[in-house]
């Protein structure tokens, strides 16, 4: 398929294939940095590229609440938020995935106040990972793009019927020109496909009641359910993808690998740090060092399978986590990928870095790998550690 | 817009019996008679609470429309984005079938989920002019979590957390008024009612349907369990909650005030008060202080209300 190759914001790239979609209602309530991705729709709307009908919100709890009350009444919906603003929702945001509603929301990540910080890390989305929905993670604006026109087939697809959040690094990607490939409207369509409803409000002959009290001889059947579906998403997700590829030649795996053919040494990162590690990676493999990266693109659910596999028989491991989990035993990535590695005796650390918005450079990819090689080497350092601090 | 009894009681129940309300709750004829004047082309929201919970408990409804329920402060969002959707999938030719007629979208919560918590986002789907009719069943306190203050409760009621003691005599405050913050969204139809007064009741429902726009009822809602009375009286209560104008029936109509019903003789609040057992601590010598500045305030409410009516009229 033929696509325009074009410089875009990452909030433009996701903005174009939410309106690619064609959705019926979107709600939004405005916070940096997710702001220009919904000025960017609201332009589509003010220039009747899309017919969605836009509900301009008094506050994030209500922009949920809307998605939750329009996706109920059987229309494509959407939001967007960052940071504070997924904090308020997080109520409505376990309702919206328990009420089974295909809910897409770009979550452009931004660190969570105290004290309040307007820049890039991931402990927003962290914050939601139990809530039920589908988080998948994008390095730069192309797979941002990619990841929002894919949402919704995920969500929707009749196996699933679960809110998927796209989450892109706030300022990183969301305020940065970067070259992508767009589809062209009709193509973006075509894939996505026209709404389907599992259930709506508005069909007065088939009267639903949606959201009942549900109490201790039903409600853990239907968690039950619930969690039963998380074990369908990976293939759907991997279908989704393939035919996405067979489109447009950019074919998505849970996981990117990225020098891992060989590699003795593994990073595992989320987002836009993938292609700082990739760099650096590049310059150690020219020295001969055989260090690999594996980026997880969805979190949630977690691909446990091909991350313990693909972890499996290395010499060492570093995860980096850009949230804390305080009072936890280090990051949430690590936790998950320790957890999944359960029984290999492949060593394992831990990396926090670049909490509000603090920069991910080289040196500290450069440290990690130079820790790893101590690792590998026999070495014990510390398990979990802070990466770009002051002294 | 004649309200008929007898077409009324032959219109089909969409609230059917058999929900778990407690024996002389006002709240479930409050909703049953909406859905009455209503009907089935209607979609129903409802906040946490009393209503909600006893109206549904999976397997079971005792809904004949679509009703949703998300959370205790949300009800008005969760309606307003179902209303949206509508008029998306309208415009569109996807509604899931062909429609004649009007649809309804109506939202309830109890005074906690109204006056308090859920404050805000009734107030932004009011001011973004949503097709939609807010019903706020006013029960006076927050009684589905055990008789909590809220900021309807009236001065000297007895609630949990407000408690009647030693050294406090219940709540401490006057109650906010609510209904007068919805006239000030500058709606095109805010009325208050109560479920003794059915006709009052059915006309205010259809005129509120009937509005293009946001609407606003604010019921009064006896409640034989948080107010400490009999049974049998709830209606009683209602209908005596308006004679001594606590509770006055009026509408205000693209801004202009109309009082529905103006007692010849206001009965004074004590009568009323007196068979609630809320107010019981207050009929204790000492308290004589609080039950007047009571009726002052009903008094003086009262008056500001007859202003109103006298300065809106055209
Ligand atoms: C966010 C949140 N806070 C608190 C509660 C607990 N809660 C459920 S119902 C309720 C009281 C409801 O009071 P009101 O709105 O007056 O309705 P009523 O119970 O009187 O019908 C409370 C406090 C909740 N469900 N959600």
């Amino acid at each position: 398929m033929e696509q325009k190759l074009v410089a875009l914001s990452g909030n433009e790239a996701v903005a174009y294939a939410f309106k690619q979609a064609r959705p019926h209602v979107a709600s939004a309530f405005p916070i940096t940095p997710q702001t220009e991705m919904m000025h960017k729709f609201a332009e589509f709307v003010a220039n009747g590229e899309t017919e969605t009908e836009m509900i301009l919100v008094e506050s994030e709890h209500s922009a949920m609440s809307a998605a939750v009350g329009s996706a109920a009444a059987g229309a494509r919906t959407f939001t967007a938020t960052s940071s504070a603003g997924f904090a308020l929702m997080w109520e409505i945001v376990y309702v919206a995935a328990s009420l089974r509603l295909p809910i897409c929301m770009a979550l452009v990540n931004r660190a969570l106040s105290g004290n309040i910080n307007i820049h890039c890390d991931h402990s927003d989305s962290m914050g939601g990972r139990d809530a039920g929905w589908i988080h998948l993670f994008s390095e730069n604006a192309q797979e941002s793009y990619d990841n929002a026109v894919m949402a919704w087939r995920i969500g929707e697809h009749m196996d699933v019927r679960l809110p998927v959040m796209v989450n892109y690094d706030g300022f990183i990607i969301s305020h940065t020109a970067d070259a992508l490939h767009m589809l062209p409207d009709d193509a973006a369509y075509d894939f996505i496909g026209k709404y389907k409803h599992a259930y709506t409000l508005l069909d007065p002959e088939n009267p639903v009641t949606v959201g009942p009290l549900d109490l201790t001889d039903y409600y853990f059947e239907h968690k039950a359910s619930q969690l039963a579906t998380y074990e369908r998403v990976p293939g759907i997700v991997q279908s989704v993808s393939e035919e996405f590829g067979a489109l447009t030649g950019r074919t998505y795996q849970f996981c990117e690998e990225y020098a891992m053919d060989d590699a003795e040494l593994v990073i595992v990162v989320l987002g836009s740090s993938a292609g700082t590690c990739k760099d650096v990676i590049d310059e150690y493999r020219e020295k001969g060092v055989k260090v690999g990266l594996l980026k997880i693109r969805m979190f949630r659910p977690f691909p446990v399978q091909m991350i313990a596999e693909k972890l499996a028989g290395r010499k060492a491991v570093a995860v980096l986590d850009r949230s804390a989990s305080f009072g936890g035993q280090g990051g949430p990535v690590f936790m998950e990928t320790r957890s999944a590695m359960y029984g290999q005796q492949v060593p394992v650390n831990n990396y926090i870095y670049g909490l509000g918005g603090r920069d991910f450079d080289l040196h500290q990819v450069e440290e990690v790998i130079d820790d790893l090689q101590k690792v590998a080497a026999g070495e014990e350092l510390q398990l979990i550690n802070l990466l770009g601090i002051r002294s | 817009m004649a309200v008929n009894l007898k077409q009324l009681t032959q219109h089909e129940e969409l609230l059917t019996g058999g929900h778990r309300a407690c024996a002389g709750c006002t709240g479930s004829n409050i909703l049953r008679q909406i859905m009455l004047t209503a009907g089935q082309n209607t979609v129903v929201g409802g906040a946490t609470g009393c209503m909600e919970v006893v109206t549904t408990i999976f397997p079971y409804t005792a809904w004949r429309t679509s009703f949703i329920h998300s959370a205790f402060e949300n009800c008005a969002a969760t309606v307003s984005g179902a209303e949206t959707a509508y008029r998306a999938l309208k415009k569109r030719g996807d509604l899931p079938r062909e429609e004649t007629g009007r649809k309804n979208f109506i939202a309830f919560g109890g005074d906690g989920g109204t006056y308090d918590i859920g404050l805000q986002s009734l107030s932004g789907a009011m001011e973004r002019g949503h097709n939609m009719v807010y019903v706020c069943y006013d029960n006076e306190a927050y009684m589905n979590t055990g008789i909590q203050r809220s900021s309807a409760t009236p001065l000297g009621a007895f609630t949990s957390t407000a408690p009647a003691g030693k050294v406090k005599q219940g709540k401490e405050q006057n109650r906010k008024d609510l209904t007068k913050i919805m006239v000030a969204h500058n709606i095109p139809y805010v009325a208050q009612t109560t479920p003794f007064h059915w006709k009052d009741l059915a006309t205010k429902v259809e005129k509120a349907l009937a509005v293009d726009g946001p609407a606003f009822l604010n019921i009064l809602m006896p409640c034989p369990v948080g107010w400490h009375f009999d049974t049998a009286i709830g209606m009683q209560l209602a209908k005596e909650a308006v004679e001594s104008n606590f509770w006055p029936l009026f509408e205000v109509e693209n801004g202009v005030y109309k009082i529905n019903q103006k007692p010849k003789e206001r009965s004074p609040m004590e009568n009323w008060m007196k068979q609630q057992g809320r107010f019981k601590h207050l009929f204790r010598p000492g308290n004589e202080a609080i039950l007047e500045n009571i009726q002052t305030y009903v008094d003086e409410q009262w008056e500001k209300l007859l202003k109103l009516e006298e300065m809106t009229a055209k």
